[in-house]
């Protein structure tokens, strides 16, 4: 029985860093670019060709260190991982073994309230694309992503079961996105993640022979891939048998995992320092700046959200979802002398509807904060209808115009002055003796039929709530 | 440090190289020699000495983070003895 075993899983994160150009060389890093567009003679492994380090990843690294809690080492160094591939034209990948450039942080699971060690993060280069099925008995390979910069973040086997793995995931790459490092695409491959699963009887403390997953690229195949990859552990357990140390390959088609028989003898990567490339210094100078600069975090400005502005866990997530997104809403309630749930309800409902329907980015939005506080103001004295606030809200989402200038230009403005609603209201009193008595005679609903005659006289603009008032008082008489 | 045959060929297998019996016996004896030269730095008390691994201790010349002077796609593919559109083509890889 599964019962009987407790999962042990630790995962290896390859995140593609937000750079214009490679790690080592000065091609471009674009995605989806004709084959091999976008390299130099460093990408190609030309004999006499040397790396130069590419500064942005160092600050990207040592931000990414600090964002997830690890010391950021101040000397950290180059190796080289052997291997043979088509993917790697110099027979070798730049890497970072022994020493890494960060080590020992963590992120704190919510749902658990449990803490997740990260054991280390290191920085190295990225393979090319080999095409197995395009033509017939060739492989094509395409070498644009060689060289483009990576982070493998590794996490220690603190993790017991896969949903715990999916949330972990979700962390980090909330994280990564968040501090600019990395654009969270798991379909693209540029955030990818490997699963080391074992398992062992219940109140052991030894841990099972682990298998390594390959090819998890959404967040639904993770769990799927851990969960088929747990059953079978205990499945061969169960029944007697051994599990085998080796990397194997999750099949979404099939539901199942399968070996790599490739990998089986692969594991002697013969590393060692790379001669071409001096040791990585960081200075604390670089900490103390990448520090001052580093955003406030997704979990923190959730737990902010709810505790400050006293909005539930579900709106804080969709508001701090995307950075931008959020930093507008910021910067719109602090303008806004509204309560912080009325400016939520619009930013989850209409801004976010505009939003998507026209593309447009947060940061580029044509109406400003002050133009948004006065539609809200103006919804909020009665001066509009909630109604007529959402159409004044779409012409300064697309053109930017002042919502006092569409509110006149367009007579959206209600009626609330009472001077004007009592003479219209008197005026209809006078007019329907009989109505009036049968209110007064206790039928009510009659009510009704005075607030849509009101209504039909001011051809819709009047404010509801002070007419039922002023009715509800005259006609009581 | 005497080297044993069925590492020599080991470490030919991780080369992707073909050794003849002749070639095997005659790397024995040379990497045998380099194992032996490097040994003799075991003999240094190296006690409170920090590891090296790198001669210089400074820090890697950096650059900026900017694109230039990538290859024309047909000098990338000059050197390829086969190709399919712009991708290097090669003898099928089965992974």
């Amino acid at each position: 029985m599964i019962s009987d075993f407790q999962p042990v899983i630790g995962l290896e994160v390859h995140a593609q860093l937000l750079t214009t150009s490679k790690l080592f060389s000065t091609a471009g890093t674009t995605f989806g670019a004709e084959p091999n567009t976008h390299t130099t003679p460093v990408c190609l492994g030309f004999p006499g060709a040397l790396p130069v380090l590419n500064a942005r990843v160092v600050e990207l690294a040592i931000r990414t260190g600090l964002a997830l809690e690890c010391r950021v080492n101040e000397k950290s160094e180059w190796s080289r991982k052997h291997y043979f591939y088509p993917d790697s034209p110099k027979g070798y990948q730049i890497t970072q073994y022994e020493f890494p450039i960060c080590e020992w942080g963590g992120v704190t699971l919510e749902l658990a309230g449990k803490r997740v060690r990260i054991r280390r993060i290191h920085i190295e280069e990225d393979a090319g694309k080999s095409v197995h099925d395009a033509a017939d008995g060739l492989t094509l390979v395409d070498l644009n992503r060689v060289g483009t910069p990576l982070l493998e973040i590794v996490s220690e086997p603190d993790l017991r079961s896969a949903d715990e793995a999916v949330e972990y995931l979700k962390i980090l790459r909330d994280v990564l996105v968040s501090i600019g490092v990395n654009d969270g695409n798991l379909e693209e491959g540029s955030f990818r993640c490997d699963a080391n699963v074992s398992v062992m009887r219940k109140g052991s403390e030894v841990y099972g022979t682990r298998c390594e997953l390959k090819n998890l690229n959404s967040f639904r195949n993770i769990k799927l891939a851990i969960d088929t990859e747990i059953a079978r552990h205990v499945d061969v357990l169960e029944g007697g048998g051994t599990i085998a140390q080796e990397t194997r390959l999750f099949d979404v088609n099939r539901g199942e995992t399968r070996s790599m028989r490739s990998k089986e003898d692969a594991q002697d990567y013969r590393y060692f320092p790379e001669p071409d490339l001096p040791l990585l210094l960081v200075t604390p100078e670089e900490i103390a700046r990448a520090k001052a600069t580093l955003p406030e975090l997704p979990q923190a400005k959730r737990r902010r959200y709810v505790e400050r502005l006293k909005l539930t866990e579900y709106d804080a997530g969709v508001l701090t979802a995307e950075r931008g997104f959020s930093e507008l809403f910021e910067r719109c309630q602090a303008a806004a002398g509204v309560e912080p749930k009325k400016v939520a309800n619009w930013f989850i409902g209409e801004v976010s509807r505009l939003l998507n329907e026209s593309g447009v980015k947060p940061g580029e939005v044509k109406f400003s904060p002050a133009q948004f506080a006065a539609l809200l103001m103006a919804i909020d004295a009665g001066t509009i209808s909630q109604n007529a606030g959402k159409e004044v809200f779409g012409e300064m989402f697309h053109s930017g115009a002042e919502p006092a200038e569409v509110i006149a230009r367009k007579g959206l403005a209600q009626v609330s002055d009472t001077g004007a609603l009592e003479k219209v209201i008197d005026e209809l009193i006078a007019a329907n003796p009989p109505n009036v008595a049968a209110y007064r005679a206790g039928k009510v609903q009659v009510l009704g039929f005075f607030v849509g005659q009101v209504m039909k006289a001011l051809k819709g603009k009047g404010n509801p709530k002070v007419i039922n008032e002023l009715l509800e008082q005259k006609l009581k008489g | 440090m005497k080297l044993e045959l069925a590492q020599v060929r080991h470490v030919a297998k991780l080369a992707r190289l073909s050794l003849t019996p002749e070639e095997e016996a005659r790397f024995l004896t040379q990497l045998s020699a380099v194992l032996e030269a490097v040994d003799a730095l075991a003999s240094v008390d190296t006690t409170g000495v920090p590891p090296t691994t790198f001669a210089l201790s400074t820090a890697a010349h950096v650059r900026p983070d900017e694109v230039r002077d990538e290859l024309d796609v047909d000098v990338a593919l000059r050197n390829a003895p086969q190709k399919v559109g712009t991708s290097f083509a090669i003898p099928r890889v089965l992974e």
